[in-house]
């Protein structure tokens, strides 16, 4: 089991290739310390992503969203994050409509010497999803997720088989 | 109606320069219309138009691309066309576009809540603000704001945007533009938990069916749907909600700037999902970011191919 299980979230953080990634790197080489609940995707521009990735990406159980790019005019496809800059608006507004909580999904812009400015942004965003805690999915009713997570618990011995359905019921 | 003969000559006028014109016929039993493809002045005599043309005639133009069509609209339908004209899926020269006045259209559920089974319907009349249905041995006087549409009830387009032939004389809208997303904002007032759940219990009855986005006028991907592509494989075979809700949310999206609100999903839904519900919020977003409404200039470009750098409406977030 790792070290921060049950403590740890699960955040899922899209960057574009060219301005944030690079400010990831950045922070780590920096050795600014960060939390450690978000996984990163590479992706080659914000404009690069689809809203429905981080729609299913919430479908398939994560906890919150994070998505930056490089800031506006300096993206290197010249526009690709202004095309996503709408398309992100749209979706963010979208999201509370469905019942998930508007602080799970959020985006910006770091460039790729902002090892400061990522530090702080996936600081404060990992501290208020901490702070609304785990999502429930989509689906699942409260007293589903807790007998469960009861019968987790209960029976060490069928723990394996009890989890793998806990998360396939979660994913 | 008594423009419905002036609207009649007019179509036959413009029949023999047209392969066919789509309106709207007598169905299979009173209560249900049904498109009617006119090729002769014989079936343009059989052309109905009232409160039971449910159907947006704009969903058959995409795939008519090359043939000279007429089409009879309705305000609602007509922004369905411009739509298509914007996204360069149908052309203007090809099109013969018929209006009248509309007064809004029946949901047929309302009529069944009301009258029992629709299949027991054995006659129809409508008169001024009644609509009389007999199913069953029995006589159902309702009175058509009861069992309009709820489009039709805060419609702001009963006249078509764009036509060549506009019979009768416009209507104005039947509420305020501000009352517009009423509804929508009174659905927000509940908690996010709330408003999950509502979704939840609504999704679980669909049977991903997909009417709805077949009978969608801007689904226009056809087999190239991502619902069924297996490369990438975006929803898979299983039948739980959030596999159904996924749907919705792609069809929701994929029409962001482009739905004009016609309603053909959740008529077209056969267990009464309120999928409008879902577009009507996204558009009342676009309305409030980039003052667009879809379906209403043809040289309009839609707001998510286009951009500002400077956008003015678009408040980010400071970190």
């Amino acid at each position: 089991m790792p070290p921060l299980a049950g403590k740890e979230l699960r955040i899922v953080g899209f960057l574009c290739n060219w301005c944030s990634y690079g400010g990831a790197d950045t922070a780590g080489v920096g050795r600014f310390s960060q939390p450690t609940d978000l996984r990163i995707i590479r992706v080659p521009c914000s404009g690069r992503i689809d809203p429905l990735f981080i729609l299913r990406t919430f479908m398939n159980g994560a906890d919150g969203v994070l998505v930056s790019g490089c800031h506006p005019r300096d993206c290197h496809y010249s526009e690709g994050n202004l095309y996503a800059r709408r398309r992100l608006e749209i979706l963010q507004r979208l999201m509370p409509f469905i019942g998930i909580e508007p602080e799970r999904f959020s985006y910006t812009w770091v460039s790729a010497s902002e090892g400061q400015r990522w530090q702080k942004v996936v600081g404060t965003f990992t501290d208020e999803i901490h702070a609304i805690g785990p999502a429930k999915p989509f689906g699942v009713s409260m007293e589903q997720l807790e007998k469960q997570m009861a019968g987790v618990l209960a029976s060490p011995e069928n723990a394996g088989a009890e989890k793998q359905e806990v998360e396939r019921a979660a994913s | 109606m008594p423009h419905l003969d002036e609207l009649k000559s007019a179509i036959k006028e413009r029949l023999p320069e047209l392969d066919f014109v789509i309106g709207w016929g007598r169905g299979f039993d009173p209560i249900h219309a049904t498109p009617l493809f006119m090729r002769t002045e014989a079936d343009v005599d059989k052309l109905e138009w009232g409160p039971l043309n449910v159907h947006n005639t704009a969903t058959y133009l995409p795939s008519l691309r090359g043939k000279k069509v007429g089409v009879v609209v309705k305000g609602c339908d007509s922004r369905s066309v411009v739509q298509l004209m914007q996204e360069n899926l149908i052309d203007r020269e090809d099109l013969v576009i018929f209006g009248m006045p509309c007064t809004g259209v029946v949901d047929l559920t309302k009529i069944k809540n009301a009258v029992g089974d629709l299949g027991m319907v054995r006659d129809v009349q409508i008169s001024g603000d009644t609509i009389t249905v007999t199913a069953g041995g029995k006589e159902h006087a309702l009175a058509l704001a009861d069992v309009l549409n709820n489009k039709c009830t805060v419609c702001q387009y009963h006249n078509a945007v764009l036509s060549d032939v506009f019979v009768g004389e416009p209507i104005e809208p039947s509420v305020p533009e501000d009352q517009v997303y009423a509804d929508i904002l009174e659905f927000e007032e509940q908690t996010p938990a709330e408003r999950m759940a509502f979704w939840e219990s609504q999704m679980n009855r669909c049977i991903r069916c997909y009417a709805c986005r077949n009978a969608c006028p801007m689904c226009v991907c056809r087999d190239h749907c991502v619902a069924q592509s297996r490369d990438p494989n975006w929803l898979s075979q299983r039948h739980d909600v959030g596999e159904k809700m996924m749907f919705q949310l792609i069809h929701a999206m994929h029409l962001a700037g482009r739905c004009t609100e016609c309603g053909e999903c959740e008529r077209a839904c056969p267990v009464d999902i309120p999928l409008v519900r879902l577009k009507k919020k996204i558009n009342k977003e676009i309305k409030e970011l980039f003052d667009y409404q879809a379906g209403i200039d043809p040289e309009a470009t839609p707001p998510l191919l286009a951009f500002k750098v400077e956008e003015q409406n678009i408040r980010e977030r400071e970190w």
